[in-house]
């Protein structure tokens, strides 16, 4: 790539899809469960049958409330819904019910980290609208088929003004943007499985400019990487256009991730002009002050606060509550396993360290974890009693991870315990004194690597179950005294 | 008649609308097209200075449901709506793929 002579800026706005916690749909009383046979989730409201009604879910429109507060938005007093009208088949109404004119949160800000230094990132606007169903092409017959379980599955579109300079501040903004949502129980935030999903409107301009150049809008970007790959790419597709003296044309573009390579997605055939207009089947909704205030009462420990209380009351360091507080999951394990064992360091080492290892390996997220606090706790217990040492509370660890297993039981049932006992140890090192002569021999010549040879020779004979510090203490002794 | 709908418009609303035109059908919407303008035209007239404009016919709000799952395994019902059926699916022509 030449860019060696013009430097650019790279100016990214965000529109992110949000999918509401709710148990129903957003105007009907469908299950939002994922995972649904195809269309089990439907009744004539979802599938656009002529003559239907929507009603609109509450909780909807609370969730909408709290995230919009959470992330410094005023609250539309009154607010409507519109119809956006488009035709595709995962679109039964050839309609999709949102908000234009008047949406439900305005004029918020999310506060990130860019280069270790805090940067506001505006919000425009935030509405509430309809998912659309899923479609699936189907080989055999060269068709499509169309599930509507995800018909009217509640969704917020969070609308950034074009604030973010880098994929680094993309990152972070959504990464903050994912912990507000969750910690107030109004999405999980999966990108993987799409109840969280973002839009990168991105343009480049000269640096200095303070003129805007023309953006695309590119779509189907569902993990962070791939966000930041498609970032690299875009900015580097539109610098050689603006380099080989070609204009850039405003146009959406479907990101592969595969082939990493954006390419436009909708020609001039299908023009997008949506024709909004008020949807009649809904009425206003008109928020009062004391509902706001219902909302914010109801509102849980925020990220912040819960950070600045763990430090206070389990007196455990600044980047271990960083970390500890970066999921609500992880957070609330923690608290219920250090107020069990009254250990809030050793239990969050173990989220620290083996916890999140174990995620990152099984590709998981935090809500994926099945382990209870009560097993953890028991873990902490065990091992600060000296009852297993700490390789083999990795070990024990690792099947808590995978089958939240009673670790007493698990100690018990396969003999894992420490063995304390001096007389059976004794005699295992007698024996590795006498097998290993040229070690022996190194160590009292001043190799002080040795020992830990002979050390892991013992605790092999021993099955892992000894205290590998009584092992080299006994070992160092024994080979000290021994004359051979 | 004071409103005039150009070739290009009422191709255009086609395109939108997906519709296929004949020449004649085009001819007879762009005349349907401009009466409604018209008519808009008159209402125009009127001096609606000082109204709150309306943003529901009925003067209700918040009409709410609770969150609570009231319906349940429609499927069969719902497809035998379906002009085609593939397994548990609508099949409709190939968009993707």
């Amino acid at each position: 790539m030449n860019n060696m002579g013009k430097q650019y800026e790279t100016v990214i706005g965000l529109e992110v899809h949000v999918e509401l916690a709710t148990k129903t749909k957003i105007f009907c009383g469908c299950s939002t469960a994922f995972g649904g046979a195809p269309n089990t989730h439907t009744c004539p409201v979802c599938t656009g049958q002529p003559g239907s009604l929507p009603v609109l879910n509450k909780q909807v429109v609370e969730y909408a409330m709290a995230i919009g507060l959470a992330t410094n938005c005023e609250i539309t007093r009154v607010s409507k819904f519109d119809r956006k009208n488009y035709f595709y088949p995962d679109n039964p109404q050839n309609y999709q019910i949102s908000q234009l004119y008047l949406p439900i949160a305005r004029n918020g800000y999310v506060e990130i980290e860019s280069g270790g230094v805090p940067k506001k990132v505006r919000i425009h606007e935030m509405h509430m609208e309809e998912d659309a169903g899923k479609l699936i092409h189907d080989e055999w017959d060269d068709t499509t088929l169309v599930d509507y379980n995800r018909s009217g599955i509640p969704l917020v579109e969070i609308v950034s003004e074009p604030d973010m300079r880098s994929a680094d501040e993309v990152i972070s903004y959504l990464e903050k943007l994912r912990t507000i949502i969750q910690y107030l129980g109004a999405s999980d935030c999966k990108l993987q499985e799409g109840s969280m999903r973002a839009d990168v409107n991105l343009s480049v301009r000269e640096a200095g400019s303070t003129q805007f150049g023309t953006r695309t809008e590119m779509k189907n970007l569902n993990s962070f990487k791939a966000i930041a790959r498609a970032i690299d790419g875009e900015r580097n597709r539109q610098i050689e256009l603006l380099e080989a003296g070609k204009p850039v044309i405003q146009e959406t573009r479907r990101w592969d991730d595969n082939k990493e390579h954006s390419y436009a997605m909708r020609s001039k055939e299908d023009a997008q002009d949506y024709r909004y207009f008020p949807e009649p089947d809904l009425v206003p909704i008109v928020i009062s002050e004391e509902w706001i205030k219902e909302i914010k009462a109801k509102q849980p420990e925020l990220r912040s606060e819960k950070l600045e209380r763990y430090k206070r009351e389990y007196d455990i360091p600044q980047y271990d509550a960083e970390i500890i507080t970066d999921s609500r999951i992880i957070a609330d394990i923690f608290e219920s396993a250090a107020a069990l064992c009254g250990k809030p360091k050793k239990v969050s080492n173990w989220l620290m360290v083996e916890t999140l290892r174990l995620l990152k390996e099984h590709n998981m997220e935090p809500q994926d974890i099945r382990f209870s606090p009560g097993n953890l706790a028991k873990l902490v217990d065990l091992t600060e009693a000296g009852t297993i040492n700490s390789s083999v509370a990795k070990e024990v660890f690792e099947k808590i991870f995978a089958d939240n297993t009673d670790p007493e039981r698990y100690v018990e049932e396969n003999g894992l315990k420490t063995v304390n006992d001096e007389g059976a140890l004794k005699s295992v090192i007698e024996k590795i004194i006498a097998d290993n002569p040229q070690s022996v021999a190194d160590y009292k010549g001043g190799k002080e690597k040795a020992i830990g040879f002979l050390v892991g020779q013992a605790m092999k004979a021993m099955k892992g179950k000894a205290n590998p510090q009584m092992v080299s203490q006994m070992l160092k002794q024994a080979v000290t005294e021994s004359d051979s | 008649m004071s409103n005039k709908i150009s070739d290009e418009t009422i191709e255009y609303v086609g395109i939108l609308s997906k519709l296929e035109l004949s020449g004649e059908e085009k001819e007879d919407a762009k005349a349907d097209m401009e009466k409604m303008l018209d008519y808009i035209d008159i209402l125009n007239e009127l001096d609606t200075d000082g109204i709150e404009p309306m943003s529901h016919v009925f003067p209700v709000n918040n009409v709410f449901r609770e969150d609570v799952v009231t319906n349940g395994d429609n499927r069969e019902k719902i497809l035998e709506n379906a002009p085609l059926r593939k397994d548990d699916s609508f099949e409709v022509p190939k968009t993707i793929g």
